[in-house]
C-alpha cells in the first residue's frame, strides 16, 4: 500500500512537471493558474506546520514540539541554512526530553 | 580583409574566454546549490525513515520524485499517522508549481521528445533559477543542466546517509526526530513569506488546518487548506 502511495505520487509530480514544459503557454499562463498556483505551497507548508507542531492524531495538543518550533522560527530569523534550523529543533526535542 | 582578418582574430578568443569563465562560475554555483542540497537531503533521509519508511522507499522518493517539499509532505504526514494517499495527494498539491516552471523553461527545451522528457524530471526550484538568470538559451540549458547533475547526485547521496545514520537508532522520537518535519516546513515557508498577503495565507492555513484537525481523517486539513487557498486565489484575480 505505502509503495503504491509512494509511486502515484513520483508519477503526479512528474506529470506536473512534464505538463508545464510541454502544455501550450496559454493554458497556464491564464491569470487565476499565476495567481493561484503560488499560493498553494504557503498554505500548505503553513499548514503542515501547524498540523506537526500542535497535534497528535486526533488531538491539539502543545509538548516540546511547540518550544522546538520556537526555536526553529528564531533560527530562520537568524537566517540560518536549512540543516541549522532542522538541527536545532531536533535537539531541543530531545534536550527537553531528556531533562 | 587583413583588417577584417584581424578583427576576428581578437574578438574570438576574447568571447571564448568570456563564455569559460562564465561556465566555471555556473559549475561553481551549482555545486554551491548541491552541496547545500545535500545537506538538506540528510534530514529528509532521517525524517522519512523516522516515519517508518524502508530504506529503499526512501531512497526511491529522492530518485523518483526529486522534489524536496512535495517529498517532506509526503513523509511528514505518513509519519504523523495519516494514510499514504493523504501523503502523496499533498506532495502532488505542492508539485504544482513545478509545472509554473516548465513553462519558463520549454523554450529551452522545445526540440526532441525524449530530451524534453528527461529535463522535465529535474524542473524543480534550483534548476529553474539558475537557467533563467542566464542570457543566452545555450547558457540557460548549461546551467539547467549542471545544476541538476550536482543536485541530483548530491540530493540522492544525502538521503541515503541520513536514512542509514537513523536506521541505527531504534527510537527516532528520543532523537527529537519527531520535531524535524515542523521545522523542514518551516524552513521552506520561510522565503516564501516577504510580504503581507502570505504572511496571512499562512497564518490563516495554519488555524484552518487545526481547526479542522480534530474532525476529519489525518492529512485531510491539508486538503481542505488546498481547497480554500484555490478558491481565494482564483476570486481574488478576477477583483
Amino acid at each position: 500500500m505505502t509503495w503504491a502511495g509512494i509511486l502515484v505520487a513520483c508519477a503526479a509530480c512528474y506529470a506536473l512537471k512534464l505538463a508545464g514544459l510541454s502544455l501550450p503557454a496559454s493554458v497556464l499562463q491564464d491569470a487565476r493558474v499565476q495567481r493561484t498556483v503560488p499560493l498553494v505551497p504557503i498554505a500548505l507548508l503553513a499548514a503542515l506546520v501547524a498540523t506537526q507542531t500542535f497535534s497528535t492524531g486526533h488531538h491539539l495538543v502543545i509538548d516540546v514540539r511547540t518550544t522546538s518550533l520556537i526555536v526553529a522560527i528564531g533560527m530562520v530569523l537568524l537566517r540560518a541554512p536549512f540543516l541549522v534550523v532542522v538541527a536545532a529543533a531536533t535537539a531541543t526535542a530531545a534536550l527537553l526530553r531528556f531533562i | 580583409m587583413p583588417l577584417a582578418h584581424r578583427g576576428e582574430k581578437e574578438t574570438i578568443p576574447v568571447t571564448f574566454l568570456h563564455v569559460d569563465s562564465t561556465r566555471r562560475g555556473v559549475i561553481r554555483d551549482a555545486l554551491g546549490i548541491g552541496i547545500a542540497s545535500g545537506a538538506y537531503a540528510l534530514s529528509f533521509g532521517a525524517i522519512s525513515t523516522a516515519a517508518g519508511l524502508s530504506l529503499l522507499q526512501t531512497c526511491a522518493l529522492s530518485v523518483l520524485m526529486f522534489t524536496g517539499a512535495s517529498q517532506f509532505a509526503l513523509v511528514g504526514v505518513v509519519g504523523a499517522g495519516g494514510s499514504v494517499w493523504a501523503g502523496a495527494a499533498t506532495a502532488a498539491l505542492l508539485g504544482s508549481r513545478n509545472a509554473l516552471y516548465g513553462v519558463r523553461l520549454s523554450s529551452l527545451f522545445d526540440r526532441g521528445r525524449l530530451k524534453r522528457a528527461t529535463a522535465a524530471h529535474f524542473v524543480i526550484d534550483e534548476t529553474t533559477a539558475m537557467a533563467i538568470a542566464r542570457e543566452s538559451p545555450a547558457d540557460s540549458r548549461f546551467a539547467f543542466w549542471a545544476t541538476a547533475f550536482a543536485l541530483f547526485a548530491l540530493w540522492n547521496l544525502g538521503t541515503l546517509i541520513g536514512a542509514l545514520a537513523t536506521h541505527a537508532f531504534p527510537d527516532p522520537k528520543v532523537l527529537g526526530l519527531d520535531a524535524a518535519p515542523p521545522a523542514a516546513f518551516l524552513a521552506l515557508l520561510a522565503p516564501r513569506l516577504r510580504a503581507r498577503e502570505p504572511l496571512a495565507i499562512a497564518f490563516a492555513a495554519g488555524l484552518v488546518a487545526l481547526a479542522c484537525l480534530p474532525f476529519v481523517p489525518a492529512g485531510v486539513p491539508l486538503l481542505v487548506v488546498a481547497v480554500l487557498v484555490a478558491v481565494y486565489g482564483i476570486l481574488r484575480t478576477r477583483q
